[in-house]
C-alpha cells in the first residue's frame, strides 16, 4: 500500500494528548533511524494512529525523497507473506522489505496468535534495524499486551520509544472541528462547532462522524443553531448521577469485578502456569501431550516444575537434532518427529541414522589385499592376529593393535583385514578405515562447525573401525577424548577395533593412559623389518610384477642384502628395473651386483663415520642419483 | 464442555436458566443485555413464537474480557418453559456450567413452578448429572406486582427451594434482582473451578456425554 498523501503533519492537530507522540514522529520523519527506532504508537482506535504514521511517511519522504518508504497494515503483510510462502517466492518478498528504508506498519495488535508471521517479522525487524533503517508501528494498545506474541518480538517491539495518544480534550476537539470545516468548505453558525465538542466524543472517528451529520442536516433543514446540536447527534444528555443509566453502567461492572476476584482466588498458579506452556509450545508447533496429561492431575505434583523444564529441554534437544540433520538433508527438517518431545528417544535415533548414513567414514583401499601380504617369521604373528580378527571379528583380539616400523606392512594389513571384514560381512558391513590425521581432521572440521554429534553418529555408525598411524593421536586431547568415546562404544558393542601404529602404544608419546591401557588390553602384534625370508618371497613377487624373472641366484642375492622396510625393497625393484632398461637386456645377477654396489668403488662411498652423521636424508637410496651419464654424454652436453 | 481452559485461556461458562413459562427468563436476559456496553455485548439470539414465547432457546454470549489473563465468556441460555418443550430443555441443559431457576411468584402459578422444578432435577439426572452437584441458584421473579397477586418469598422459598439453593428476589423487567442472580450464579460456579480438576467429569456439574 502506498503512503496516503491526504495525511500530512500540516492537517494533524496537535492537542495535549497527542503532542509527545506528534514530536516523536517529527523526529522520526526528519531523521529517519538515528532516533526513537522503532517508534511505535498506540492508543484507542480512532485517534489518529493511521493519520500519524502517514504523515510520518508523507514527511520523510518529501525530506530525504531518495529514501524507499513504505506503508503496509499488518493485514496486508500477512497476506504478503502466505502468498509468497504458497508462491515459493520468500526470497521476493524478503527482498521487497529488505530494501525498504522506511517502514511503516500500522496495526500490530492482529499479530496475536500468528507465529509465522511473528519471526518472519522480527528477522526483517532485526536486519532493518541493524542496518539502521527506521521502523514505525502502530497498535490499539502497548506490545507487552498485544496476546500471544513471542517475548522476543516484545523486546524488540519495546527496544524504542512507545508513546500513545489519548483522547482529544475539548480544546483539541474544537481544533479539529474547525480543521475540518475548513477543509470541506463548511460554515456553522457561531457556537455550533463548540456545542459539537462538548459533546464528549470518546474518538476523532465519531466526531468527525457528528460533524457530517451536522453538515448534512444544515443542508437540508437550514442554518442550526448551537441548541439543535447535541440532539442531531444523538447526544446524552448529562445523566444526572444515580440516574438508571448510571447506575446500570456500575451494575454490570461491579458484576464484573466480582466475577474477575472470584475467578482470581479459584485459579490454581501451577496449571496456569502449565496452561501457558501448553499454549506456547503449540503456537511453536508442539505436541504437548505430557504437558495436557499434567494439567488433569487433581493437585500439583510435586514435581511439576520439574517436569516442565524436562519439557523445554526436550524440546530444544529435538531443535537440536532437527537442526542437525536439515545440514545432510533439509528436507528431512520439519518432520512430525521433530514435534513431539515424547518422541524424542525414537527421534535421536533416526536422526543419528540419517547422519551416519549420509556420508559414512572411509572404507579400507582396495588395493592391499589380504592375499597380498606375503608372510615370515618377521610379521607372522600379526598375520595370524589379523587373520582371527578376520574370522571373528570382535572376538578374538579387540582391539588388534599393530605395531612396527615404518614400511614394514602395517597400513597393508590393516587395510587386507578392513577389505576382508567387508568381504565377508555383506553389504550392511560398515567397516570404516582411516588414517588418524584423517580422523583429527574432520573432528577439527566438525568442531568447528558444530557438527560433533554428526561425526561421532558417523563413526559409531560403522561395524569396525580401523585406525592407521594411530601414533598421531599423542599429545591431542580433545582427539583422544573423542576416540576414547569411539573405543568404548564399539568395544561395548562388540565391534572390532583395529589400530595401527609405528610404535607400541606405550611408545606413543603424549597418549592418555586410559586409551594406552584400552589399546594394550587387545592384542598388540609387532611387524619387524622384513626378515631374510620374506625379501626373498616379496623380491620375487615385486620382479614377476615388473615382468623381470629373477634367477634363484639373483634373488638369493637381493634377499641376503639387509633392509629395514618393505618400502625400501620396492626402491631397490624399481633401481633394477631402470638398470636393466638402460642396459637393453633382461635384469642378471652381474647387472643387478653393478646397480646395487656403488660402495665397490671405495671413493665414492663415504666412510661408515660419515654416513652416520650424515643427514639420512642423502642416504636414502631412493633420492640418490644412481645413474650418472658416461663421460661422453657429459661431454657432448657441456659442448652444446 | 469444560468450563477452564488453561491451555488457550479462556473461561467459557453455560449458565442455563431454567423455570416454568412465562416465569421471565427472556426478559432476565434482555435486562443483562440491555445493561451490557456496547463493545462487550455478543449479538442475543432469540428464537421466539409468534405469540412471543421462546419457541427454542435464547442465547446471550457475554464477552467479560480479560480476567486473570483468561479469556472469559459467558453463555447465558434460557429453556422454553411451556411443558411441551421437554427434549429442547434437555438439549438446552446438555454441558451446563449452572442453573438459574427463575420463578414465578405469582400465587397462582405455584405449582407450575414445582413442576418446573422438579422437571429440571428430573432432566439433570436423565444426563447423568447430579442435581445436588449442579450449581443452581433460585430466582422469585415478578416481586413488583402487587402483593395480593404475589407470595412472599419465604413462602416461596418453603415452597420450591427445598435444596436451600441460594435464592434472589427479583423485578426482571426493570432489573432488580438481575445481577445479583447472575452474580450469583457465576460465583457458584467459580467457585467450582479448582473442583473441577479434582473431580473431572463430575465436577462443574459438565453433563457433556
Amino acid at each position: 500500500m502506498r503512503v496516503d498523501k491526504r495525511a500530512r503533519f500540516d492537517n494533524y492537530v496537535v492537542g495535549s494528548a497527542n503532542r509527545l507522540a506528534v514530536a516523536a514522529a517529527h523526529a522520526v520523519a526528519d531523521a529517519p533511524g538515528a532516533v526513537y527506532n522503532p517508534l511505535f504508537v498506540y492508543s484507542s482506535s480512532g485517534l489518529g494512529k493511521t493519520h500519524l504514521i502517514h504523515a510520518i511517511g508523507n514527511q520523510a519522504m518529501t525530506r530525504h525523497p531518495d529514501m524507499a518508504v513504505d506503508y503496509v497494515p499488518l493485514e496486508d503483510f500477512v497476506e504478503q507473506l502466505h502468498a509468497a510462502i504458497a508462491t515459493g517466492e520468500m526470497d521476493r518478498f524478503k527482498q521487497r522489505y529488505g530494501r525498504v528504508d522506511v517502514l511503516l506498519i500500522d496495526d500490530m495488535q492482529f499479530l496475536t496468535g500468528r507465529r509465522e508471521t511473528q519471526s518472519e517479522l522480527l528477522r526483517l525487524l532485526n536486519s532493518l534495524q541493524g542496518s539502521k533503517r527506521q521502523i514505525v508501528m502502530t497498535s490499539d494498545r502497548p506490545p507487552a499486551e498485544i496476546a500471544d506474541v513471542d517475548e522476543r518480538l516484545i523486546q524488540r517491539l519495546s527496544g524504542g520509544l512507545i508513546v500513545d495518544i489519548g483522547a482529544p480534550d475539548y480544546e483539541t476537539r474544537v481544533a479539529i472541528l474547525r480543521a475540518k470545516c475548513e477543509e470541506k468548505s463548511i460554515t456553522f453558525e457561531p457556537g455550533v462547532i463548540e456545542a459539537l465538542a462538548r459533546v464528549e466524543f470518546s474518538n476523532v472517528r465519531e466526531l468527525q462522524g457528528a460533524l457530517n451529520r451536522l453538515a448534512a442536516a444544515q443542508v437540508t433543514d437550514g442554518t442550526l443553531t448551537p441548541a439543535q446540536v447535541a440532539s442531531l447527534v444523538g447526544a446524552p444528555e448529562p445523566a444526572p448521577a444515580g440516574s438508571p443509566t448510571a447506575a446500570a453502567q456500575n451494575e454490570f461492572f461491579s458484576f464484573l469485578t466480582d466475577i474477575a476476584s472470584a475467578v482470581a482466588a479459584q485459579m490454581e498458579p501451577w496449571k496456569v502456569r502449565v496452561g501457558e506452556a501448553v499454549a506456547f509450545w503449540n503456537g511453536e508447533g508442539y505436541r504437548t501431550r505430557p504437558l495436557e496429561r499434567l494439567m488433569q492431575e487433581a493437585k500439583a505434583p510435586d514435581n511439576w516444575e520439574a517436569l516442565l523444564r524436562g519439557f523445554a529441554q526436550a524440546v530444544e534437544q529435538l531443535r537440536d537434532l532437527e537442526q542437525q540433520v536439515s545440514t545432510v538433508d533439509p528436507a528431512l527438517g520439519g518432520a512430525e518427529m521433530f514435534r513431539d518431545p515424547e518422541r524424542l528417544t525414537e527421534t535421536a535415533a533416526f536422526v543419528e541414522r540419517a547422519l551416519a548414513g549420509a556420508v559414512p567414514p572411509a572404507g579400507p583401499q582396495a588395493a592391499f589385499a589380504r592375499a597380498s601380504f606375503e608372510e615370515s617369521a618377521s610379521n607372522q604373528m600379526a598375520a595370524r592376529a589379523a587373520d582371527a580378527v578376520i574370522a571373528e571379528p570382535g572376538h578374538r583380539y579387540n582391539p588388534l593393535f599393530l605395531a612396527g616400523p615404518s614400511g614394514v606392512g602395517k597400513t597393508h594389513l590393516l587395510n587386507a583385514i578392513g577389505n576382508e571384514l567387508a568381504r565377508r560381512g555383506g553389504a550392511n558391513f560398515r567397516v570404516a578405515c582411516v588414517g588418524a590425521q584423517l580422523f583429527i581432521d574432520e573432528l577439527i572440521a566438525a568442531l568447528q562447525d558444530g557438527t560433533i554429534e554428526r561425526f561421532r553418529a558417523r563413526y559409531r555408525a560403522a561395524d569396525a573401525l580401523l585406525i592407521d598411524d594411530v601414533q598421531f593421536v599423542g599429545g591431542k586431547e580433545r582427539t583422544q577424548d573423542e576416540l576414547f568415546h569411539v573405543f568404548n562404544h564399539f568395544h561395548s558393542a562388540g565391534k572390532q577395533l583395529v589400530f595401527a601404529s609405528d610404535v607400541p602404544p606405550k611408545h606413543i608419546e603424549g597418549l592418555e593412559d586410559r586409551l594406552r591401557s584400552r589399546f594394550e588390553g587387545g592384542l598388540v602384534a609387532e611387524l619387524h623389518a622384513p626378515d631374510r625370508t620374506l625379501r626373498e618371497k616379496l623380491f620375487g613377487r615385486f620382479l614377476a610384477d615388473a615382468r623381470m624373472p629373477a634367477t634363484p641366484e639373483l634373488l638369493a642375492y637381493l634377499a641376503e642384502r639387509s633392509a629395514t622396510s618393505v618400502r625400501e625393497l620396492i626402491g631397490t625393484v624399481h633401481r633394477l628395473a631402470a638398470a636393466a632398461e638402460s642396459a637393453g637386456a633382461p635384469l642378471t645377477l652381474p647387472i643387478a651386483k653393478l646397480t646395487l654396489e656403488p660402495a665397490m668403488n671405495a671413493a665414492t662411498t663415504p666412510p661408515a663415520s660419515v654416513r652416520q652423521a650424515a643427514d639420512v636424508f642423502f642416504l636414502d637410496d631412493e633420492k640418490i642419483v644412481w645413474e650418472w651419464p658416461d663421460a661422453a654424454g657429459r661431454l657432448v652436453e657441456e659442448l652444446r | 464442555m469444560s468450563l477452564v481452559n488453561y491451555a488457550t485461556r479462556e473461561i467459557t461458562c453455560k449458565i442455563v436458566y431454567y423455570g416454568p413459562g412465562r416465569s421471565g427468563k427472556t426478559t432476565n436476559l434482555h435486562y443483562i443485555y440491555g445493561q451490557v456496553p456496547e463493545d462487550r455485548k455478543g449479538k442475543m439470539v432469540s428464537l421466539a413464537t409468534q405469540t412471543d414465547r421462546t419457541l427454542f432457546f435464547d442465547f446471550l454470549p457475554l464477552d467479560l474480557g480479560s480476567i486473570s489473563g483468561f479469556t472469559t465468556k459467558f453463555q447465558l441460555y434460557t429453556v422454553p418453559g411451556q411443558v411441551y418443550y421437554q427434549a429442547t430443555r434437555r438439549l438446552v441443559l446438555q454441558g451446563a456450567d449452572g442453573v438459574v431457576f427463575v420463578a414465578d411468584s405469582q400465587a397462582r402459578q405455584l405449582e407450575e413452578n414445582i413442576e418446573s422444578f422438579q422437571d429440571l432435577h428430573a432432566n439433570l439426572s436423565e444426563q447423568g448429572v447430579d442435581p445436588r452437584a449442579m450449581p443452581i441458584v433460585v430466582q422469585y421473579n415478578k416481586q413488583d406486582l402487587p402483593h395480593e397477586l404475589i407470595l412472599p418469598v419465604s413462602e416461596l422459598s418453603d415452597a420450591i427451594n427445598f435444596r436451600g439453593a441460594p435464592e434472589f428476589a427479583a423485578d426482571a423487567l426493570h432489573g432488580p434482582g438481575v445481577f445479583e442472580t447472575l452474580r450469583g450464579i457465576s460465583e457458584l460456579v467459580l467457585r467450582r473451578l479448582s473442583a473441577a480438576g479434582a473431580a473431572p467429569g463430575t465436577a462443574a456439574g459438565a453433563g457433556t456425554k
